[in-house]
């Protein structure tokens, strides 16, 4: 053996153990790479009373409820499972019915989620104001679809996403 | 020597030759200034004054502009620099690490500002400048350090030779980050974004808005050669005068 194929076997192999290594890191570590957990992730999960998590999903059309000063509630759904959040502060620019958001906090004992901090979350859609119109008045709009649950994905969704009129 | 390993040394050595890439260097970097000059004059106007606001963000989307070009090339510099680690770790050749070494501190500054120009994207928009739970931040902060440890080794290490051995495995070893970088908004729930062009349904940005970005992408790129030019041909002349001084003081 050369020294040349010396050199690219011990490097094929170098890599090869790299490689092995960074697939089990991100394995063991899994759940705590999530930044936020989907309403249905939260029913099936069981969480503490308490414990620090997010949650993320999208704003439910027509749940924003304004109470005394910046007390605000509002529902996040997945289009499956859906968490009503309660929250004391500033929204942020994007926070809309029917667009994502990630709410920070926790359940309290009475099962209502607070937040401590609410995120809008944008989608990876980037599009002028008119073509944006245009789509939706065609029927083409599509709510972000990283935040619906998978199990109602494959009824197919053609509107606002938060219409509740899927699969009937 | 056996037949194969001579061949390789006629096709590289052109390559790794450092008088003939100087000479190819000098020849091309006037034009590549131009090049990348016209490019941001152009890309900037598009991006700037050409493409429409978005219907979300408004004029913030054009933070895009400069944050999607450089967060993909500060990926793509590390790439670069990976496979000249491996070329120079198989053909020996000084010319790939000094392409590297000189890569380095661009793909930095790449890496800086596209943490800079996201994170104020993020905070109008998400209404947070950082989140440290965010697995695509996160990993590319980690790009930032890992431009800085190679940068490091460099500057530690006094011997050359020793140097570049070493800055070729963190090249390699450091690789393992990329497709944790571009794998992460798909592999976790992230408050970043996912991928917006390459996606099954095609690109999800309009062409309206797309055309400035490949603009700035190309103005980026162009940028990104051109300087990389420059600095091997420093870093081959400063290798160069450093060894006949050492051959001087050794009396050889």
């Amino acid at each position: 053996m050369t020294r040349k194929q010396q050199r690219t076997w011990f490097l094929v192999g170098g890599v090869g153990v790299l490689a092995l290594a960074t697939v089990l890191i991100l394995g063991a570590l899994g759940d705590s790479l999530v930044y936020f957990y989907s309403p249905t992730e939260l029913t099936e999960k069981a969480i503490d009373p308490g414990a620090q998590i997010r949650v993320g999903g999208l704003v439910e059309e027509g749940s924003v409820e304004k109470g005394e000063g910046l007390d605000v509630s509002f529902v996040v759904t997945d289009l499956n499972e859906s968490v009503t959040v309660n929250y004391n502060g500033l929204l942020p620019d994007l926070f809309r019915e029917g667009q994502g958001v990630v709410a920070e906090g926790s359940f309290l004992t009475d099962g209502q989620f607070h937040a401590t901090k609410v995120l809008a979350k944008h989608d990876e859609k980037y599009m002028p104001k008119e073509v944006a119109d245009a789509l939706k008045e065609q029927g083409k709009w599509k709510a972000d679809e990283t935040l619906i649950d998978d199990s109602v994905k494959k009824y197919g969704i053609d509107d606002s996403g938060t219409n509740k009129g899927y699969g009937e | 020597m056996q037949l194969d390993e001579r061949i390789d040394r006629l096709t590289m050595q052109r390559y790794a030759n450092p008088k003939a890439f100087i000479a190819i260097a000098d020849r091309v970097i006037p034009w590549l200034k131009v090049l990348t000059g016209l490019a941001f004059v152009g890309g900037l106007y598009l991006a700037l004054f050409q493409a429409p606001a978005d219907y979300q963000q408004s004029e913030t989307v054009r933070i895009m502009f400069v944050h999607v070009p450089t967060a993909t090339m500060s990926m793509m510099v590390f790439a670069i620099m990976t496979t000249s680690s491996i070329v120079a770790l198989i053909w020996g050749h000084r010319v790939a690490d000094l392409f590297a070494r000189a890569s380095a501190p661009i793909g930095a500054a790449f890496t800086f500002i596209a943490l800079f120009s996201g994170s104020f994207w993020g905070r109008p928009m998400w209404g947070t400048w950082w989140e440290w739970g965010d697995a695509r931040l996160v990993s590319e902060l980690i790009l930032l350090f890992i431009y800085f440890g190679y940068m490091g080794i460099w500057q530690t290490i006094d011997d050359p030779i020793k140097a570049a051995k070493a800055a070729r495995i963190t090249a390699i070893v450091g690789a393992v980050n990329l497709p944790i970088i571009k794998f992460s908004v798909d592999w976790w729930n992230t408050l970043h974004q996912p991928a917006s062009l390459v996606r099954m349904d095609g690109p999800a940005i309009h062409e309206s808005l797309l055309w400035p970005l490949f603009a700035m992408w190309a103005a980026f790129g162009l940028f990104y050669v051109t300087m990389a030019l420059i600095g091997t041909k420093i870093e081959i002349l400063r290798f160069q005068s450093r060894a006949r001084a050492m051959r001087q003081t050794e009396g050889v």
